[in-house]
């Protein structure tokens, strides 16, 4: 009984929203007095012609539409970097952005399929940095451990692996620590899932910072703290070079290669048995499992995988950054992701793809490289970077209210929050994409 | 969880497996959170503790437990501040389900208030003992109120037009206003701590009780939060609108139904959340001696881990995690060392999680069901 109650009885929506509500109330009765009587059927006829054309556009197209869409923003994609300098901010920022992309898909497979609240996936961003510290520098320099490196990193102290082959250990290590995480959880209900991670996320920040005093012997220490771990070997692909960090291009080339993989398994995940399995479990726990659905394997999958998508795009950063610094794992940056796929529309995979793009460009392009100058152009002396905390939690509050289910719901959640809706727009049977 | 409250069912027969595990569920997290008090008593008892040197240049060994009650005495004066902003934290939580990112910043707002209202007031280091008992308790006031009328703005303006949204909406609104708040300190106390003037000596010794220290900001810390606990405890219990509140946290709807009016409960709840804030952020401020705009967020957090380790929704838990965790952090900074204390408190808060998720005294409530 409580189950059901808590799922559904929320606080009963407020009656007037104050003053200032009334007011607005007021106007726009005042409003739609003055307007002539027809306003409101033209309205309707011209909302109902444009869904007709809609409709009908929909209907026209072929049914290799969106495949060939998607073909040609692959296409855009891949190209997009010529048109701007190696070493353009905003090529920086859209690089950075893929790879936050990532971040948020693995996120969205845990919050938002399997409705696990996730508040410590900087630990796998963590887990995912330092793996590119531990086997692509001479962080650990008593070993002597090449493969399949340049020539350069071949003759020096420490572990140098491929970075593909550091991408596979990150996410190895960050499958198993995302198991590790989710054990505890598997008995408690979403609020106590949060805080659980949480402090699992703090843990491994706190681990990070005093990773100097951790001796793994031979004079050698976890990790460098806030000294950071730097000299870290450029990603190298034999027969076609190392990356350099002043040609951005290939670094993008990199990312979006990483994401087109990442987004290619989430968009078959969705519809597999597995996908489907998670958002039975997050729908109505009893239910999926009277239905056969084993929860303790598909919970720890939902972390497992999560956990790897993090740990690719943590190695990313960690390689791109060049320096392995403690104070990268923060707290800020797991509600940062998390913000990123509830304001993109909590489940939906592009939803999390477009509201990743979209914070991380408010937050790496348009508040210091965009908004920064406006100050300067009107003439007056003001420093808009000390504002830049708060214009992105002013975004974030604006974003909840005008649209709390986030910029692209998914779906099926789109439907549960519209009760009433016309029978011929719930598609719920429809097979996933 | 489903789950688990099928597993509740009594069984006709107990295996031992349940029955250890129901032990451990009623006595593990006790004996947890009593091992590390308990190993640091055992070690300063069999191998001492150093206070200091003799004449003669000798480390002066002692061999009792006074210095774990030194370490719990400022530990529980630590924990009062953590149970002022624990119970702003579990109040909210009780009655909208929200985890209240942005409480830890109203506390913070709450220092910065404090302080200025000091140098406004000509409070120093000069003024005599009746001028700042009577500065210190108009800036008491003052913060409150300002905390208090903040948190409900907050509430007005960020979560009330999302009581119908899906339940993480205004989660986010919450981190957004983390967010708006540390920006406000940052204009205005600049990105680096602030020491600010040490009005009450903060520590020189009060007295002394057979060997243990009580500093002037301990006994401070105990004379604010006490009352404020008990004032509010009065409060919930014995007048309509604690009623009202209790009434709300257990099922809104049937609360309405009763003539109950819903929003103007939840705002006090939010008023009552910020006032126990600002009040926290004076005490921080004088215990303290330095401020800076990040302060709300570890302070937020440390609080909520106090308020999820008492039973959240449960404002006596709140307390008594407020001064467990600052007892284990007092225990952590002075033997481990400061940097490991936030690993030590989120063990002991994943610890809590494990053996006993309701918290210390959770009943089984609407979100704790």
């Amino acid at each position: 009984m409580s189950e059901v109650r808590r799922s559904h009885a929320r606080v009963p929506a407020p009656e007037g929203a104050g003053e200032l509500g009334a007011q607005l109330r007021e106007w726009s009765d005042a409003l739609r007095r003055r307007l002539p009587p027809w306003w409101s059927r033209a309205l309707a006829v011209v909302a109902a012609q444009l869904r007709e054309w809609s409709d009908a556009l929909r209907r026209r197209l072929p049914p290799w539409w969106s495949r060939a869409l998607a073909v040609v923003v692959i296409v855009v994609g891949i190209l997009l970097p010529l048109f701007f300098s190696q070493t353009s901010d905003f090529l920086n920022a859209t690089l950075i952005a893929l790879a936050y992309v990532v971040m948020a898909l693995g996120l969205n497979v845990v919050v938002g399929f399997a409705g696990l609240l996730d508040l410590g996936y900087v630990a796998f961003y963590a887990f995912g940095a330092y793996c590119v510290a531990w086997f692509g520098s001479d962080f650990f320099f008593k070993a002597h451990v090449h493969v399949l490196v340049s020539g350069v990193a071949s003759h020096e102290i420490g572990i140098h692996l491929n970075f593909v082959l550091i991408l596979v250990c990150a996410a190895l290590i960050c499958a198993v620590a995302g198991i590790l995480i989710g054990l505890p959880t598997l008995r408690l209900r979403s609020d106590y899932i949060a805080i659980v991670t949480l402090a699992f996320g703090e843990i491994i920040g706190v681990l990070a910072v005093n990773g100097t005093s951790v001796h793994l012997g031979g004079g050698m220490t976890l990790t460098a703290g806030n000294l950071g771990i730097s000299a870290l070997d450029p990603p190298y692909f034999p027969g076609l070079g190392s990356l350099n960090t002043l040609k951005l291009r290939a670094w993008y080339w990199l990312i979006l290669a990483i994401l087109l993989l990442v987004l290619f398994v989430n968009l078959r995940l969705r519809g597999s048995r597995l996908g489907r399995a998670w958002i039975a479990l997050r729908e109505d726990e009893v239910a999926a499992v009277s239905m056969g659905i084993p929860a303790v394997r598909t919970k720890l999958l939902a972390y497992a995988i999560g956990a790897t998508f993090g740990g690719m795009s943590g190695v990313f950063l960690g390689a791109y950054y060049t320096v392995i610094d403690a104070d990268y794992f923060a707290f800020s940056f797991s509600i940062f992701v998390l913000s990123m796929i509830i304001v993109g529309g909590l489940g939906s995979i592009w939803g999390a793809v477009l509201g990743a793009l979209l914070l991380s460009y408010i937050n790496y392009y348009l508040i210091p490289d965009v908004l920064n100058s406006i100050p300067r152009d009107l003439g007056l002396n003001f420093d808009l970077t000390q504002l830049s905390f708060g214009i992105f939690g002013f975004l974030l509050v604006l974003v909840m209210i005008l649209r709390p289910q986030g910029l692209f719901p998914e779906r099926r959640r789109q439907l549960e929050l519209t009760a009433a809706i016309a029978p011929q727009d719930a598609e719920l049977s429809e097979p996933p994409a | 969880m489903e789950a688990q409250s099928i597993s509740r069912i009594p069984l006709t027969s107990t295996t031992p497996v349940q029955a250890l595990r129901r032990y451990i569920g009623r006595w593990g997290l006790i004996v947890a959170l009593l091992a590390l008090p308990a190993y640091y008593g055992v070690r300063d008892l069999t191998h001492g503790y150093q206070v200091g040197y003799n004449a003669a240049g000798h480390a002066v060994v002692r061999h009792d437990l006074s210095q774990l009650g030194f370490n719990f005495v400022s530990g529980l004066s630590n924990g009062s501040i953590w149970a002022l902003v624990a119970m702003g934290y579990t109040l909210v939580y009780g009655i909208i389900e929200l985890i209240n990112f942005a409480h830890g910043d109203v506390f913070m707002i709450g220092s910065f208030t404090s302080v200025s209202l000091w140098a406004t007031l000509g409070l120093g280091l000069a003024t005599g003992p009746l001028g700042l008992v009577f500065g210190l308790l108009a800036t008491l006031l003052i913060a409150m109120f300002v905390c208090g009328s903040l948190n409900v703005l907050i509430e007005r303006v960020g979560y009330r037009p999302l009581r119908a949204a899906p339940k993480l909406a205004p989660l986010i609104t919450a981190v957004g206003f983390s967010f708006i708040l540390q920006n406000v300190g940052l204009l205005w106390r600049g990105g680096s701590p602030v020491g600010v003037s040490d009005l009450i000596h903060e520590n020189d010794t009060m007295f002394r009780i057979s060997g243990v220290i009580f500093h002037r900001a301990d006994v401070l810390a105990f004379a604010v939060t006490i009352p404020l606990v008990f004032a509010l405890t009065w409060f919930i219990a014995h007048t309509r609108p604690g009623r009202a509140m209790r009434a709300t946290a257990q099922d809104p709807e049937a609360a309405r139904l009763m003539g109950i009016n819903v929003d103007t409960t939840i705002s006090l709840t939010f008023l009552i959340g910020g006032m126990l804030a600002g009040a926290a952020g004076l005490v921080y401020a004088m215990y303290e001696t330095t401020i800076w705009y990040f302060q709300g967020f570890d302070a937020g957090l440390i609080a909520f881990t106090a308020a999820v380790m008492g039973g959240i929704g449960n404002v006596r838990g709140a307390v008594l995690g407020g001064l467990i965790i600052g007892c284990i952090q007092q225990l952590s900074d002075a033997r481990l060392g400061p940097q490991w204390t936030p690993a030590v408190v989120f063990g002991y808060l994943i610890l809590v999680m494990i053996l006993r998720p309701r918290g210390l005294l959770g009943e089984e409530t609407r979100e704790a069901g």
